[in-house]
């Protein structure tokens, strides 16, 4: 980085040009005019130009591409009618005849659904498995670890179609569901649970079985209960590495002083090691929320709506490649950060005060 | 939770009570995890190995123990498609050697003595002939079109390349991003954080949907070579946040005593930053490596036939369907066998430069002002 030298201080300039001195011959003035500002102003006009020409290149294949093709570019087919089916539309209303727009929207709080419900289980279990692998029980310990490393060594692809072959493949026909908690069914049509119809008195509605499946109660679609397992078992593991490095992050020296004013050990829990771990755990963490997130995206890989698959339906029936793809982006960024501005909020309230992070 | 790492010198045969019965938590857990592999332990190895089926002449075999047996026939059925994809039968000996070599130079890298500009000419060497004998074309080989190329061979493939061409790039992108000028940090800036933004499968449909838009009629790449391009991209923002990170652990002290010794822009980086942050990078960069090496499964969404993919469609065979769980378990001992040396490696490399090298000292005498 010569030019901080060349900005900063005169003496380094001097310094600068001397060394250049013994190669160019003594011709001072051109070669402090090369060395510095003309050349910072060389190098970002070529780059500028560079980046614009190939995007001009880039826009003006395209328009002639899409002309020739017949496809009106711009985002006017939002308004037309979609004409394909989704298999899941649990938040919101949506048919055939209703708009691009509409399925897209159904694909993005699919995605969203899936993404925030993955992101509470796999800190869940996160949590309980990086605790594990620090017990001070071997087994327990081993067998975190080992779950760790076979996680985190297999494509979470590989583990989405692993699952998706045991729930539709391995598991029985609804008739002869497994039952792991009352009221709880597992089948080869995924999982049915009882909900609340009301709070107060608490009454739940138990899924019934009827003809081939299930009616009433919650039920989740086997590509949800896949993509939602998946995603949780997947980010779990990295979690509990995250987990396992902020907890030993704590000085042992942190834990005797809290016994020696006569700290229980869930004060010292609670006073010492968690605020103290959070700030080591959370940045990481946040990497991790925005990863789940993104690997939502395998959804189109074993057939879950979300919006990377309807928006490749979309693009396969309209051919508005480039406006298909820009949708995915922003929307995928538009979420990255808003996840990164809450958790660094977040992470400002646990660090320091004063402290730059 | 033992935060207390401190050595108790357990003697051998208070082992069991100290670290399986210390306490009545302990005991229980202990005594539950024994339980619980008491009951599914047995009936899994009943399945995966006592009554599994081997032999691939008997598919039918197969489906009457489906459910008791675990049918490994289909890998042994399939496992030339699964190594090779559709490469013409009689050169198979050509993909093997490709992956041996492939296999080879990544051990050779793995070795501490072998690091440096002969490693980077084995490296280049072995991806020439890895080259050759894929396309062949040359010397006696005869000429085979990429779209037969495919199976575990593809995979190693588009990860080696893939990261031999982000790796330059990442370089690039890593500098640029520390530079002094607006124009070119800023660049640098936005294609960074638009790629680690978006998922890799949006810019694998990128590549596939929206290149060909951008190219000018009559110019086409091929579906592989387009993958390849967007996992090359999409790597190198990935590498340039790893590299730029080593460039950061190194103190600023290093570069101005390298200034004051005359040495140019070129020459500073080339011989006193770089050979220090990429010594510290390392291990981030081994498991940016294996992320990227299990990314290349996606592939399987734009329909190019990799290891899972030459796996999944051998499933939509007649004689095969329904033995998901066995292929997929096998698709991950695959990956697993590749990616846990490499993960151990870096373990080892972190627990290495732990203690040794003293960089923790000098970063923090760098931090002074």
């Amino acid at each position: 980085m010569p030019r901080r030298y060349a900005k900063s201080s005169g003496c380094a300039i001097h310094v600068n040009s001397m060394s250049e001195l013994f190669t160019a011959g003594g011709n001072r003035k051109i070669d402090l005019l090369l060395s510095a500002r003309f050349r910072s102003f060389f190098y970002q006009t070529v780059l500028a130009v560079l980046v614009i020409f190939v995007g001009w290149y880039f826009v003006s294949n395209a328009t002639r591409n899409l002309l020739e093709l017949g496809v009106a570019s711009g985002f006017g087919f939002l308004a037309r009618e979609a004409g394909f089916e989704i298999g899941e539309t649990t938040l919101l209303s949506y048919s055939a005849i209703d708009t691009y727009s509409r399925a897209l929207l159904v694909g993005i709080l699919n995605t969203l659904h899936v993404a925030a419900l993955a992101i509470v289980f796999s800190t869940v279990i996160g949590l309980l498995i990086g605790l594990a692998r620090l017990s001070s029980n071997w087994l327990l310990a081993r067998l975190a670890a080992a779950y760790v490393e076979m996680i985190r060594n297999v494509p979470l692809v590989v583990q989405l179609f692993f699952l998706y072959a045991v729930i539709t493949e391995s598991l029985p026909a609804p008739a002869e569901a497994l039952r792991p908690m009352p009221g709880v069914f597992f089948s080869n049509r995924g999982l049915a649970f009882p909900t609340f119809v009301s709070l107060l008195p608490i009454v739940l509605e138990h899924p019934q079985f009827s003809g081939f499946n299930f009616a009433g109660g919650g039920s989740l679609s086997p590509e949800f209960t896949t993509l939602l397992f998946g995603l949780s078992l997947y980010t779990a593991a990295f979690i509990a590495e995250i987990v396992r490095a902020g907890l030993r992050s704590i000085d042992p020296g942190q834990l005797e002083a809290g016994y020696s004013l006569g700290l229980s050990s869930r004060q010292i829990t609670r006073f010492v090691v968690v605020p103290q771990a959070l700030r080591v755990i959370i940045p990481p963490m946040t990497s991790q929320f925005l990863n789940c997130t993104k690997n939502s995206s395998l959804a189109v890989a074993i057939g879950y709506p979300d919006l990377v698959s309807i928006a490749n339906t979309t693009i396969n029936q309209t051919g508005q490649a480039i406006e298909g793809v820009v949708i995915i982006m922003a929307v995928y960024l538009t979420i990255s950060l808003t996840v990164a501005g809450l958790m660094n909020w977040y992470n400002r309230s646990v660090a320091l005060r004063g402290s730059p992070t | 939770m033992n935060l207390n790492r401190r050595s108790k010198g357990i003697e051998p045969l208070s082992w069991l009570r100290a670290r399986l019965f210390a306490n009545w938590f302990s005991s229980l857990v202990t005594v539950t995890l024994l339980a619980l592999a008491w009951r599914f332990f047995p009936p899994l190895v009943d399945w995966a190995l006592i009554e599994a089926v081997w032999s691939p002449e008997k598919p039918r075999l197969c489906r009457e123990l489906m459910g008791q047996g675990a049918c490994w026939a289909f890998v042994a059925d399939k496992y030339r498609f699964i190594l090779f994809g559709t490469y013409p039968a009689e050169s198979h000996w050509r993909p093997a050697l490709a992956i041996s070599i492939l296999i080879a130079l990544y051990i050779l890298s793995a070795y501490r003595h072998s690091r440096g500009s002969r490693l980077v000419v084995a490296w280049l060497a072995g991806l020439v002939v890895v080259g050759w004998l894929m396309c062949g074309g040359l010397l006696g080989l005869s000429y085979v079109e990429n779209e037969r190329w495919g199976g575990l061979t593809l995979t190693l493939l588009l990860s080696t390349c893939g990261l031999a061409f982000a790796f330059p790039l990442a370089l690039v992108l890593a500098f640029a991003r520390r530079s002094e000028l607006p124009i070119v940090r800023w660049s640098a800036i936005a294609y960074i954080e638009l790629i680690r933004g978006v998922p890799l499968v949006s810019v694998l449909f990128m590549a596939s949907v929206m290149l060909p838009l951008f190219l000018p009629a009559g110019v086409s790449i091929d579906k592989l070579l387009r993958a390849q391009l967007a996992m090359i991209l999409f790597a190198a923002a990935y590498l340039a946040e790893v590299v730029r990170g080593g460039l950061q652990a190194i103190p600023r002290q290093q570069d101005e005593a390298a200034r004051a010794l005359g040495l140019n822009y070129w020459q500073r980086t080339r011989f006193v930053i770089l050979p220090q942050a990429l010594r510290i990078a390392i291990p981030p960069l081994v498991n940016t490596c294996i992320g990227f090496f299990k990314d290349t499964s996606l592939v399987v969404i734009i329909g190019l036939f990799d290891f899972l993919t030459t796996i999944k469609v051998s499933l939509g065979e007649p004689a095969w369907t329904g033995f998901g769980v066995e292929a997929y378990l096998f698709a991950a001992t695959g990956y697993f066998l590749f990616c846990f040396p490499m993960s151990r490696y870096s373990q080892t490399l972190e627990q290495q430069r732990a203690p040794g090298m003293g960089m923790d000292r000098v970063r923090s005498i760098g931090e002074v002002r």
